[in-house]
């Protein structure tokens, strides 16, 4: 550690500045206890929300129409449900989002009326950090959380990471308990406001004993023009594809499956005709999603009267589902002082095997945000940390701090062992040759969308031999930037191997994770696939209605 | 990603460099530079946050179409997407109130037509 570290003393400990981390923020506060959010970006711009536009699960207290919408959801987690997250999930949406109004500008629709459930991202996550801001939270902007920090008997009691501006190099936090709210982890793809997602919130939590749930559930692709970030899916609800041939691409027969386009793609370019959109949303396009109209201007297109090409962007568990398992009613992970929130966390609890993305996610987002802030305050003030309480970092995969190692040209030899056991050899100096593993295994929507024992096991093969190389890998230079950047590529790395390993477990397909090598849902139980572990990855069956 | 930040309009503000959330920008002694464009991720918010219009940025995530484009290309679209967002001194204005609300009626009208 250099000496150039700023420490700071909490109560609760927010990791992540997104839509949940910013709610956590605001309910710690609440609570009254004090609040630190480390962000790794800036908190108000920074996670997936800030680009898009969520809109909310956000149903009146009326007993039928709750009922109604919980008893719908129900239906599609086809057993891995749980009716009770989903009615605290909409009782807490309720009536916490349009606290959101001290600082958000609602326009009313044309009968006047104010939609509390649909905000625009870049004004809604501006909103979040003035509120936070306001409620008295402390933002660590442009500081990743590296690793977190146990006291001796294990207790989760902060974090510490890295300063990428300002004076210090290294930050380091003090705190009565830990919020997860990192977000979930999409590879590195080029999805909207998904480059911070890392999976770093994923590998810190399995470090410090918690458990993964659903990590198979990671197979989600958005369509967006060829080679542009925006994910973004209105428009494309007009949409008819063709293939090379110019051959009209079938309907999904589920909403959000772009297998078959995902089957053309490999044939070619595959065109979007967005035609069929009618001339009122046309017009209306440019104030629903200016980001939207600005990237065909740019990219000199008329979509409603020229086909322009496609690709598909992979999300892994961001609209996908998979995340730390919450282990109780208080969004707890298990480890003692660690919470978690938001797409961090398994959503099967609300949303099943099929993707939240739409409404369900930014509802859980901000309900578990709420819940998990309100359980670390209680649990931050019922466990005071000690000024002398020595804390111990938790994990250190990508991080160079391994005792077997001595300098680093050995680890650079250790680095070309291991890679080389793979099937594909490695360049070992760039770590971007990990990057390519990722990509091709996680970011190609045929190889997602039709798992195989065999494409999973050949996929296990080359990330295992990614992991090992990267686990102890030097970073080239003590540069905060440099750090970071191996420990996200670790994180990356960890987080496809929980879902290749969970998606080899689950042997049958189910909701968003379909296996061609099986034509039943596996087993007629439904199930939860645990998984955990870093350095030897396991997993496990649970029945659902079970407890741990 | 991130194509260009004009130097004749750039007021050394640094709300960039504080905003960007993938730490794009390096402050400088005059104004920031462009210093880490590879970890640019298209998101287009350093444009929101630019009261002088003075960044652009392309829809390419990679920069091999921007590289094409000239500053007469690019400077009648500078501030676009603040103005049509309806930020800071274009907040008053009707045509750019921000109408997200719409987004639910719209998926309705492709679902049931
Ligand atoms: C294009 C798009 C549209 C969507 N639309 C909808 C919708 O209409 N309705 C809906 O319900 N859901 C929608 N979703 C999903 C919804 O946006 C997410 O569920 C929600 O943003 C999750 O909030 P979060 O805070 O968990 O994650 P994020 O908002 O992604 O925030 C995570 C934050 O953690 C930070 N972070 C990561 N690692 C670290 C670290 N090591 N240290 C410090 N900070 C870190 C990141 O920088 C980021 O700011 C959409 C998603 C996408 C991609
Ligand atoms: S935000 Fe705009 S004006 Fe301010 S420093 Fe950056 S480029 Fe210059
Ligand atoms: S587009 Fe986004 S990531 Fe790129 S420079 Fe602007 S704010 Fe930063």
């Amino acid at each position: 550690m250099s000496d150039r570290v700023r420490t700071y003393d909490t109560d609760v400990l927010i990791i992540g500045g997104g839509l949940a981390g910013c709610w956590a923020a605001i309910s710690a506060r609440r609570a009254g206890v004090r609040a630190i959010v480390a962000e790794k970006g800036y908190c108000g711009t920074s996670g997936v929300a800030a680009s898009a536009g969520p809109g909310h699960w956000f149903v009146p207290p009326e007993a039928r129409l709750r009922e109604e919408a919980i008893a719908r959801r129900m239906a599609g987690a086809q057993g891995l449900g749980d009716a009770r997250w989903m009615e605290r999930i909409i009782d807490q949406t309720y009536r916490t989002l349009p606290d959101i109004g001290t600082h958000y500008h609602y326009t009313p629709d044309d009968s006047g009326a104010i939609r509390r459930h649909a905000l625009r991202g870049p004004e809604y996550l501006r909103a979040l950090r003035e509120k936070a801001l306001a409620a008295g939270a402390i933002l660590l902007d442009h500081s990743p959380a590296l690793q977190l920090l146990a006291r001796r008997d294990g207790r989760v009691s902060g974090a510490r990471g890295v300063s990428r501006q300002g004076a210090g190099d290294e930050w380091l936090v003090r705190a009565g308990a830990v919020v997860l709210a990192t977000g979930g982890c999409a590879f590195r793809s080029h999805l909207l406001g998904g480059s911070n997602n890392t999976g770093d919130g994923l590998l810190m939590a399995v470090e410090a004993g918690a458990a993964l749930s659903g990590m198979e559930f990671s197979s989600f692709f958005t369509v967006a023009p060829a080679n542009t970030p925006l994910s973004r899916a209105m428009i494309f609800s007009f949409a008819r594809y063709y293939d090379t041939q110019g051959r009209e691409i079938a309907k999904p027969a589920a909403p959000n499956d772009h297998s078959a386009i995902a089957v053309a793609l490999q044939g070619g370019p595959v065109l979007c005709d967005l035609s069929a959109t009618p001339e009122i949303v046309r017009r209306q396009l440019p104030q629903i999603s200016p980001n939207v109209t600005l990237t065909f201007r740019r990219l000199g297109i008329d979509p409603f009267t020229q086909r322009f090409p496609i690709s598909l962007l992979g999300e892994g568990t961001i609209r996908g589902v998979g995340g730390v398992r919450v282990t109780g009613e208080d969004a707890g992970t298990g480890v003692p002082g660690l919470y978690v929130a938001g797409d961090v966390a398994s959503r099967e609890p609300v949303t099943g095997p099929v993707t939240g993305g739409g409404a369900v996610n930014a509802a859980w987002a901000l309900a578990s945000g709420c819940i998990a802030a309100e359980a670390a305050a209680r649990s931050a003030l019922e466990n005071p940390l000690a000024q002398r309480s020595i804390l111990e970092p938790l994990g250190d995969a990508g991080l160079s701090t391994r005792r077997d190692r001595t300098n680093s040209s050995t680890t650079r030899s250790a680095f070309a062992t291991t890679l080389s056991t793979g099937p594909t050899r490695l360049d070992v100096s760039a770590s971007s040759e990990v990057e390519i593993v990722l990509r091709e295994e996680m970011l190609s929507p045929t190889r997602q969308y039709f798992r195989s024992a065999d494409t999973l096991a050949a996929a296990s093969t080359r990330l295992s031999a990614a992991w090992g190389a990267l686990r102890d890998a030097t970073p080239p230079s003590a540069e905060p930037r440099e750090r970071q950047r191996f420990r996200e590529l670790a994180a990356m790395t960890a987080t496809a191997r929980w879902c290749v390993a969970s998606a080899a477990a689950r042997t049958g397909s189910l909701g968003m994770h379909r296996r061609t090598d099986s034509s039943t849902n596996g087993s007629d139980v439904p199930a939860y696939v645990i998984s955990g572990g870093a350095d030897a990855v396991w997993t496990r069956r649970q029945a659902a209605g079970t407890v741990s | 990603m991130i194509t260009s930040l004009d130097i004749e309009r750039c007021t050394a503000c640094n709300q960039c460099v504080a905003t960007c959330p993938r730490d794009v920008f390096e402050k400088t002694e005059h104004i920031p530079t462009i210093a880490r464009p590879q970890d640019c991720q298209t998101c287009f918010l350093c444009e929101l946050y630019c009261t002088a219009d003075a960044l652009f940025v392309h829809p390419e995530a990679e920069p091999a179409m921007a590289a094409r484009l000239t500053p007469s290309d690019i400077t009648p679209l500078l501030g676009e997407y603040r103005r049509e967002s309806g930020w800071d001194e274009w907040s008053e204005n009707p045509r750019y109130a921000n109408q997200h609300w719409r987004m639910e009626d719209v998926f309705r009208l492709a679902r049931d037509g």
